[in-house]
């Protein structure tokens, strides 16, 4: 077998030369495919908690603030602020329920003890990696859906560029399914978790313009947002309904591709390293 | 033939700087059993943890059937079969569900023919829509070794497989590796327990602190003693003669046992020693060492689980 060769072979045979296999060469299609449906069906089995709440959360902020700001002038020219609303809190269920995913799943793996089932199976870094976010992507597409459609029938939106949504929400949940990721393997117990939801996801999606858009903000508010990624997360995926944002979509995507990259690259050098997880 | 598993100068130390390996050789063999004995704390769990890819090893290398377990993971790891010492599953999977999951994790596509199979041989058929939550200990421990053999592993491990298990079951966990090892399966156990390893294992490796105290056949382990015990009861009150008083290492109601080094004090020796003194014997038997006397001889301490051993 040269060692050259990298081309991924059925799982079937079972059997994988020596020389061609590495930590990141994604091969076994058959254990991907397994992981992510298991990984879809834990959070599937408890979708009141982890669809309907978030939805309803996310529905109870919509209520409230859209009575509380009605009649306030439009954000952007023909833009009312419910509707400006709608993207914002829809991208920040996107956000945290990416996160939650794969980050309590993980940790549950862990203090449950039946992480080691995953850390003797034959999965390359890139499986794992790519089951999880899946996975995540898929809860978080299910909340985001589930949010439009009950607020279309009160609310107009209008879908200025589908492909830009598509891209912002892929960008956007994969680096928080990422993130998740990451925390999950760092965090130790539940605690460290919370830890990291309370003082970094929360805040940061709070201070993101989802109420607001960030050009009402005094100077210091103004500039700090422009360093928080969340912030170009759900101006770039406001941009896809309404074609306008406080940003170019252009910096949107570079801002949500950077993010995404950068937490890849530290999440897979933690699975190639077993870092907290194969001590 | 080629060894199935080769350790070589394997080390160990934890981010606490506790050092659980301290340059472990060893080989399987291909088809035998084999077992780890040592004393708690030994480095056992660290070191099939480490040939099973759950811990990395710190340095030293190990090959499964040939494939480097660091460098060929894939092909390393699809050989082996683990059975965890903790009850460790998803609680609320049906044993069917976990079994399939097990081995479509291992990259094998679903086959319920053998997953039926292997559900049958252990008794677990019955169970297959039984939630594991509902299960019983010693069913999920065979839930565990399901799991276990659903990739059709070469190599099985087995850490501590009768912990916490009744006799009876332990009976049925022995036979049944004996009937995997008949099949050509490689079993690999670690135990404290010595009936355990003297009655299944053909090679067995004690380890101790981190390191290989010794590797042996069962049965060259247990005639490394030198000596051996013959019990004897006289008959018509008889009492042993003075030469060999010095031997007596045990005497209870009515029964003496002596301890006989092989080379100086052959058996024939005191049997015409008692036979010149005009004794009658009513019972003689001889106890060869077993492997707790060995175990105690090369460790310095009695294994944690002697005492707990017995039902």
């Amino acid at each position: 077998m040269s060692e050259g060769e990298m081309q991924p072979r059925p799982p079937s045979q079972g059997q994988l030369a020596p020389g061609d296999e590495h930590l990141a060469h994604f091969s076994d299609r058959v254990g991907f495919f397994t992981l992510t449906q298991k990984e879809i069906k834990r959070f599937w089995s408890v979708l009141g908690q982890t669809v309907t709440a978030p939805v309803i959360t996310a529905l109870l902020y919509l209520l409230v603030f859209a009575q509380a700001m009605q009649g306030r002038a439009p954000v952007y020219p023909g833009v009312s602020y419910t509707q400006f609303l709608v993207p914002g809190l829809v991208m920040m269920t996107v956000i945290q329920n990416a996160f939650a995913n794969s980050s309590s799943s993980l940790t549950q793996s862990k203090i449950m003890g039946n992480l080691v089932f995953l850390l003797m199976a034959p999965l390359g870094a890139w499986e794992w990696f790519a089951a999880y976010v899946a996975a995540a992507l898929v809860r978080a597409a299910l909340v985001a859906t589930v949010m439009l459609l009950v607020a279309l029938p009160f609310v107009h939106l209008p879908i200025h560029a589908p492909l830009a949504l598509l891209t912002m929400f892929l960008l956007s949940g994969g680096s928080l399914a990422v993130l998740g990721l990451i925390a999950g393997i760092v965090a130790n117990k539940f605690d460290h978790l919370a830890a990291f939801t309370n003082f970094i996801i929360t805040p940061l999606s709070f201070l993101s313009g989802v109420f607001y858009s960030v050009h009402a903000l005094p100077g210091f508010w103004y500039t700090a947002s422009h360093f928080n990624p969340f912030f170009y997360m759900i101006d770039g995926f406001r941009y896809g309904f309404f074609g306008q944002a406080d940003v170019p979509i252009g910096v949107s995507i570079a801002w949500a591709s950077a993010c995404l990259l950068l937490l890849t690259a530290i999440c897979m050098w933690m699975l190639k390293t077993g870092y907290k997880l194969r001590r | 033939m080629q060894p199935i598993i080769t350790v070589s100068q394997l080390t160990k130390t934890y981010a606490s700087g506790f050092q659980a390996l301290k340059g472990i050789d060893l080989q399987i063999r291909r088809g035998e059993i084999f077992a780890l004995l040592g004393p708690n704390g030994a480095g056992k769990t660290t070191l099939i943890s480490i040939i099973c890819g759950i811990v990395n090893a710190s340095g030293g290398t190990v090959t499964a059937d040939g494939h480097d377990i660091v460098r060929d993971f894939r092909a390393a790891r699809q050989k082996i079969g683990l059975v965890p010492q903790e009850l460790t599953t998803d609680a609320f999977e049906s044993v069917w569900a976990t079994v399939n999951f097990s081995r479509g994790l291992f990259g094998k596509p679903r086959d319920p023919a053998l997953v039926e199979k292997i559900l049958r041989e252990l008794s677990l058929w019955e169970k297959k829509d039984s939630r594991i939550m509902q299960l019983s200990g010693g069913m999920k421990r065979r839930v565990m070794i399901a799991k276990a053999l659903s990739h059709e592993p070469s190599i099985l491990f087995l850490d501590e497989p009768s912990a916490g298990v009744d006799v009876e079951l332990r009976r049925t966990l022995w036979s049944f590796m004996s009937d995997l090892h008949r099949k050509g399966t490689t079993v690999v156990l670690t135990t404290h327990y010595l009936e355990e390893a003297q009655d299944l294992c053909e090679r067995i490796a004690i380890i101790d602190k981190g390191q290989v105290k010794v590797i042996e056949t069962t049965q060259q382990l247990l005639d490394r003693q030198a000596f051996r015990f013959l019990r004897l009861k006289l008959g018509n009150g008889g009492v042993l003669p003075e030469a060999l008083r010095p031997l007596v290492s045990e005497e209870k109601n009515g029964v003496t046992e002596l301890r006989l080094e092989r080379e100086r004090h052959p058996i024939a020796g005191v049997f015409a020693a008692l036979r010149a003194a005009g004794l009658d014997i009513d019972d003689v038997h001889t106890r060869e060492p077993d492997l707790e006397d060995i175990f105690i001889e090369l460790t310095g301490r009695q294994p944690a689980a002697a005492a707990g051993a017995a039902p």
